[in-house]
């Protein structure tokens, strides 16, 4: 059992050759945001386009939906700001980052071994880490003001005209970083998704996708031949 | 029929025109505000109330005749009050009808997420459909003239239906059947303007009102509802009228090139996915990327 760096749950037992990569509470805080998310995305491109609207008869009518995408975006904004409080400090980008920008070209292609090696995080994960903290806040203001637009007196509408753009517009910017991140954890890096239910990663997946992270964690460099 | 044999044509002992007399129903339909010789009776208020069957809330005091300071979800029909002071110096009072304009280019129907809630009738009338109404108050964000009304307890958005259901039985909107002096008129769109033109010509003519005109704003299309004002080149000064009144800029960025681009983006993106996920696969597993870092550093 590798000693937990990142604080744990209890409960917490890692099999041999597995890494602890998201501690109980990072797993539970990503899971609100996440479920909560799906939820107001749902609801979300119900409202955005009447061609996706069956979407919020789904989800319980046009009226329940409404009622509710306000709270659960709540929720969602608690699990932004936990994770905020989380995961800020490790997602400053830094020389890694910028030379792992400039052979995102090899990333895409899956050319993993010519990437820099990149920490707990990569820069493709900090930007998303970022994209949703903005998004969040700017999601957030704009839904107080889409939530009671009755309350926004005549002469102060110029909120709403703001708010009704600035909130579409930034449920798409986390449309993008969404769809790519579930590709991304799904899909593409077999691992990931298992890392973040059940916390724990194998050494070969650290050594290969965050080799500046196991180093940090094991004291030595990824072993090579 | 029968009912329409049965409108009143003539009045006995009665001072003024038959009220809604030679209303005409064709098929644009159109009412005509003469704020010229509105008097301020509130007439219209009540009869909006009765027929449409409003509970009454408590009234607000402002210091004029005004009702209360701006329409409600149960208060459709508002006569709103200003004083004015002209250039030379004497005061007038301008009394303004206020309700659903009736855009021709509704800014409400085009934010509104909700299927069938909002519709506007081929007669121009625009009417939403509480049953169908999900209380976004997105209308209330695209409507250019402070029209629709939450109401917090049925969590739906009311307003002026322009009597849709009376006009579609051939009858005038109730408002129009109580004016006392004959300021509201009902009848097609042609034969309105064609009616407010004359009186803003009387008024420029005869009455010394040289800016006299008719208020029907191009920028929504036209209006279902117009008026004749004192002075058409100043209409805020008639309880707040907007100027050049249109769709907010934002929300036909929001609900035009804005959803336009999303769309393609998102379709675009998941393709993409698809398509790397096709061509690319998922990133290699161990014994690969080792044979590969191999290759790289022998």
């Amino acid at each position: 059992m590798t000693a937990p760096p990142y604080g744990e749950h209890p409960a917490q037992a890692v099999p041999p050759g597995h890494i602890l990569r998201y501690s109980y509470k990072e797993r539970m805080v990503h899971w609100l945001a996440a479920l909560s998310y799906i939820y107001l995305l749902l609801t979300g491109l119900a409202f955005w386009s009447p061609w996706l609207f069956w979407l919020a008869i789904a989800l319980g009518g046009g009226q329940v939906s409404r009622m509710l995408h306000p709270w659960i975006g709540l929720l969602f904004i608690v699990g932004v700001v936990q994770m905020y409080g989380l995961w800020a400090s490790q997602m400053r980008f830094d020389d890694v980052d910028r030379a792992w920008f400039r052979s995102m070209r090899h990333y895409i292609r899956n050319e993993d071994e010519q990437m820099p090696p990149v920490g707990r995080y990569n820069a493709g994960q900090k930007l998303l880490f970022w994209g949703f903290c903005i998004c969040g806040i700017l999601l957030f203001l704009s839904g107080l003001v889409l939530w009671f637009p009755e309350y926004i007196p005549w002469s102060l509408r110029w909120f709403r005209y703001i708010a009704v753009v600035v909130h579409a517009s930034s449920a798409l910017l986390t449309i993008g970083l969404f769809m790519i991140h579930v590709y991304m954890g799904v899909f593409a890096e077999r691992g990931a998704l298992d890392s973040v239910i059940y916390g724990d990663v194998t050494e070969d997946f650290a050594k290969r996708f965050h080799p500046g992270w196991y180093k940090e964690l094991v004291g030595s460099a990824p072993r090579r031949k | 029929m029968s009912q329409e044999t049965l409108r009143i044509q003539k009045i006995s002992a009665h001072a003024g025109s038959v009220p809604g007399q030679d209303t005409q129903r064709e098929f644009q339909v159109c009412k005509l505000i003469d704020t010229t010789t509105c008097i301020g009776c509130k007439a219209c208020e009540v009869a909006c109330m009765e027929w449409n069957d409003l509970p009454f809330g408590a009234t607000v005091f402002d210091n004029t005749y005004q009702t209360m300071p701006e329409t409600r979800w149960n208060y459709w029909n508002l006569i709103k009050f200003n004083e004015h002071e002209t250039e030379d110096g004497s005061l007038m009072w301008l009394m303004r009808k206020d309700q659903c304009m009736h855009c021709a280019d509704p800014g409400c129907l085009a934010a509104c997420p909700s299927d069938g809630a909002i519709v506007q009738y081929t007669n121009g009338i625009v009417d939403f459909q509480q049953e169908h109404c999900i209380g976004c108050g997105y209308c209330i964000t695209g409507c250019p003239f402070n029209i629709p009304k939450f109401n917090a307890e049925t969590k739906r958005v009311y307003k002026c239906t322009l009597c849709a259901d009376r006009v579609g039985e051939g009858l005038e909107p109730a408002c129009i059947k109580s004016c006392p002096t004959g300021c509201l008129h009902f009848g097609s769109k042609d034969d309105m303007k064609y009616l407010a033109e004359t009186r803003a010509k009387q008024l420029r003519d005869h009455y010394n009102f040289a800016k006299a005109g008719v208020y029907d704003p191009p920028g929504v299309g036209g209006t279902g509802v117009i008026y004749v004002l004192h002075d058409v080149t100043e209409p805020e000064n008639y309880g707040g009228l907007p100027k050049n009144p249109h769709v907010p800029l934002t929300v036909k960025l929001w609900k035009g090139p804005l959803k336009w681009l999303g769309n393609v983006a998102m379709i675009g993106g998941l393709i993409g996915l698809v398509v790397h996920y096709l061509r690319f696969g998922p990133k290699s597993r161990e014994e690969e990327f080792e044979k590969k870092r191999e290759g790289e550093q022998p």
